[in-house]
């Protein structure tokens, strides 16, 4: 079957639009998602083909918008509920991480909520404070979710199709940058993408960059530069940080010998220091140099006309490639 | 205030008259059950036998009353922690209420006969969840509604308004009962709100009241009156039930400390088991031979949970690693493998806790 070529917003949306289509529990629940279709349109025109009832604009409440999800959930529905920004869903942080993550593990697996929770994040687009913060790792703790971060638009729509129909809550991060900056081609039909399972977004034998959703498109341009001076770097992009793919982290720095791994958010306790020490754990005699990490400094997030010196830029993630190639 | 009993047990409303005596004696015969639970359960905890609970003396009418009003077929009971009574009658073990109490993972166990969430320790937080389970229910053309618990505390929660006002703007069937016990374990109510819990039922556009919740026969009635109103389209309906906490906020909680004993002593007199069972006596549906039955049934209830307890073992550490997802992710099961192979090695036997050392 052959695919269409979409923005990752249209691809979220057709999803959306396809699995509402699917399967009459799944109801879309968030701010504005409704009329307006969205703040980024991912929504739009849901609600007039599916009604009120399936495509609700939700109060300012984000604790409201997941704790309903719960109980949605536990009555029989599949919510898919959105935090207009993922800075937002601190409002929502004890519904999340506390209450949606746990619920299996508190009622002994009486009940389960298949969730999902839609999250724009990340920096780049000029936004106002809290809206472009990488507040990922902070969810990581929470043990019963997943969470995914696509960086294209094929691997969005698979990854939502899935995180939609899996029995256990997940956490979809949506890169603000990519939006609409994104656009591959999205296969056709009933696409999905296993959860926890890690792509190869490049192929190479020299050094090993590891990024998730927006700083994956940051990475393979940094790595494009990288071959121009003769460094062969392969770019693995982890697509689901929980469930994490070890196995492919595993493989391709056992193979290069050399990582870099980069995120937008601060470095200190960031998911990368994470990435970094299962590295270390599995393929320890492999490595020909320190694992570095490329990320946000250990400041809040900056104001936007400052924050292209925040979030890892390609110079950056180049230089660190260099040094770890040097090494 | 809504009410039909008085202190004394005099009626001073209409008697509903859709209950037999059997479920009046029934009714009352739980009530007793909370107080003999309450005493027994703190024996237990004293010698170390149970983890710290809620005690509920003098609330037991608010369970009770309400619960007896629900169609235990289709609608879901939404606890805090100190509606004991009603996570029994809605088909929660006694013995398995004492397992989570004591911290086995075998206590987290809900029954499949009810639709009964679990206790909620964080305050206010099953609110959105009591609407959201309602909201699915009416989404889905079931005749159903949620009744939620919760203390004067809880009111001053976020998570509280957020839900009271989505429950209104989508007209969800639900029964906010708000266990107003006058304290919040130290913190008296009027440090809680300057208002009137039951009055903020205005701002949202929804119902709401002010019940004695001391009188069985009053909280029966109210959710009665709201259980319709949720089913007609109407919407949620707060129910501010005021009562008064007899004992400690829990077992860990001294109130000694902060209560003028006068105060005690003033709600005593207005204590829901003389008023009900005054009642029952009075108009010949309680005889002292049915007190005496009662009280071997709650003694044999007790005992019989402890017996429960008892079978259950000791917990095996494994239990902790599951139920966290449908199926355990490679990272998951890997430790999990882990913890075997620890336990394999240092401990002959997993079902000893603490020998793992």
């Amino acid at each position: 079957m052959t695919g269409t070529v979409k923005s990752m917003v249209e691809a979220i949306r057709d999803t959306l639009d396809e699995e509402l289509a699917h399967d009459h529990r799944v109801m879309v629940i968030g701010e504005d998602v409704g009329k307006s279709g969205g703040v980024f349109r991912a929504t739009d025109n849901l609600q007039s083909k599916y009604g009120r009832d399936r495509v609700v604009d939700m109060p300012v409440s984000e604790a409201a918008i997941i704790g309903a999800s719960i109980g949605l959930a536990t009555s029989g529905m599949i919510p898919v509920a959105e935090m207009q920004f993922l800075g937002f869903s601190h409002q929502a942080f004890h519904q999340i991480s506390h209450q949606l993550a746990r619920w299996r593990y508190r009622t002994n697996g009486r009940f389960h909520a298949q969730v999902t929770i839609r999250a724009p994040f990340g920096g780049g687009v000029r936004a106002p404070e809290l809206h472009s913060d990488a507040f990922e790792n902070i969810f990581t703790q929470g043990a019963g979710l997943k969470i995914v971060a696509p960086a294209t638009a094929a691997d969005a729509a698979g990854l939502l199709r899935s995180s939609i129909r899996d029995p256990d809550p997940v956490l979809f991060l949506e890169p603000l940058k990519g939006y609409r900056l994104v656009r591959d081609e999205v296969p056709a039909g009933d696409h999905t993408v296993p959860i926890g399972v890690a792509r190869v977004a490049r192929e190479g034998n020299d050094v090993t960059v590891i990024a998730w959703s927006a700083m994956v498109q940051t990475s393979l341009e940094a790595a494009e530069r990288a071959a121009a001076a003769g460094i062969d770097v392969e770019v693995l992009d982890l697509r689901s940080l929980v469930p994490l793919d070890v196995q492919a982290i595993a493989e391709s720095v056992a193979k290069t010998g050399r990582a870099v791994v980069v995120q937008e958010a601060p470095r200190t306790g960031g998911f990368a220091s994470e990435v970094v020490a299962v590295i270390q754990d599995e393929v320890f005699l492999s490595l020909e140099a320190p694992v570095l990490r490329v990320s946000g400094w250990d400041t809040p997030y900056p104001m936007p006309l400052v924050e292209d010196h925040f979030v890892p830029s390609v110079e950056r993630v180049l230089a660190a490639i260099e040094r770890t190639a040097a090494f | 205030m809504f009410q039909i009993l008085d202190p004394a047990g005099a009626e001073v409303g209409v008697i509903p008259d859709d209950l037999s005596d059997e479920r009046l004696q029934e009714m009352l015969r739980l009530m007793i059950l909370g107080r003999y639970f309450d005493q027994k359960a703190i024996s237990l905890q004293r010698r170390g036998k149970l983890g710290t609970f809620a005690p509920m003396s003098g609330q037991e009418a608010i369970p009770v009353g309400s619960v007896f009003a629900l169609d235990p077929a289709t609608d879901w009971v939404v606890p805090q922690y100190r509606e004991q009574l009603a996570m029994l009658h809605w088909g929660l073990s006694m013995s398995t209420y004492f397992l989570q109490r004591q911290g086995h993972p075998i206590g987290a166990t809900l029954p499949t006969s009810h639709r009964l969430f679990p206790q909620q320790v964080a305050l206010a937080a099953h609110l959105p969840q009591a609407v959201g389970v309602a909201w699915g229910m009416r989404l889905q053309g079931e005749a159903s509604v949620a009744i939620c618990y919760f203390g004067d505390g809880s009111s001053s929660e976020g998570d509280f308004h957020e839900a009271l006002n989505l429950a209104g703007v989508q007209k969800v069937p639900v029964i906010f009962v708000c266990q107003n016990n006058q304290w919040a374990i130290s913190t008296p109510v009027a440090q809680q709100t300057a208002g009137t819990i039951a009055d903020r039922a205005l701002g949202y556009g929804i119902a709401g009241e002010q019940v004695d919740g001391n009188d069985p026969l009053a909280m029966y009635v109210a959710t009665k009156r709201a259980r319709a109103r949720g089913l007609a389209g109407e919407g949620p309906t707060l129910i501010e039930a005021v009562t008064y906490r007899l004992g400690a906020h829990t077992t860990a909680d001294d109130p000694t400390r902060y209560v003028d004993p006068a105060e005690h002593e003033r709600w005593t007199h207005r204590d829901p088991l003389i008023r009900f069972r005054a009642w029952m006596q009075n108009t010949g549906r309680w005889s002292d031979e049915d007190e005496v039955l009662a009280e071997k049934w709650c003694e044999h209830e007790i005992e019989r949970a402890v017996e429960g307890v008892a079978d259950a073992g000791p917990p095996d550490p494994m239990a902790l690693m599951d139920n966290v997802y449908e199926i355990a992710p490679a990272t998951l099961a890997r430790q999990r493998d882990e913890l075997r192979a620890f336990l394999d090695a240092v401990v002959s036997d997993h079902r000893q806790p603490g020998s793992a050392r």
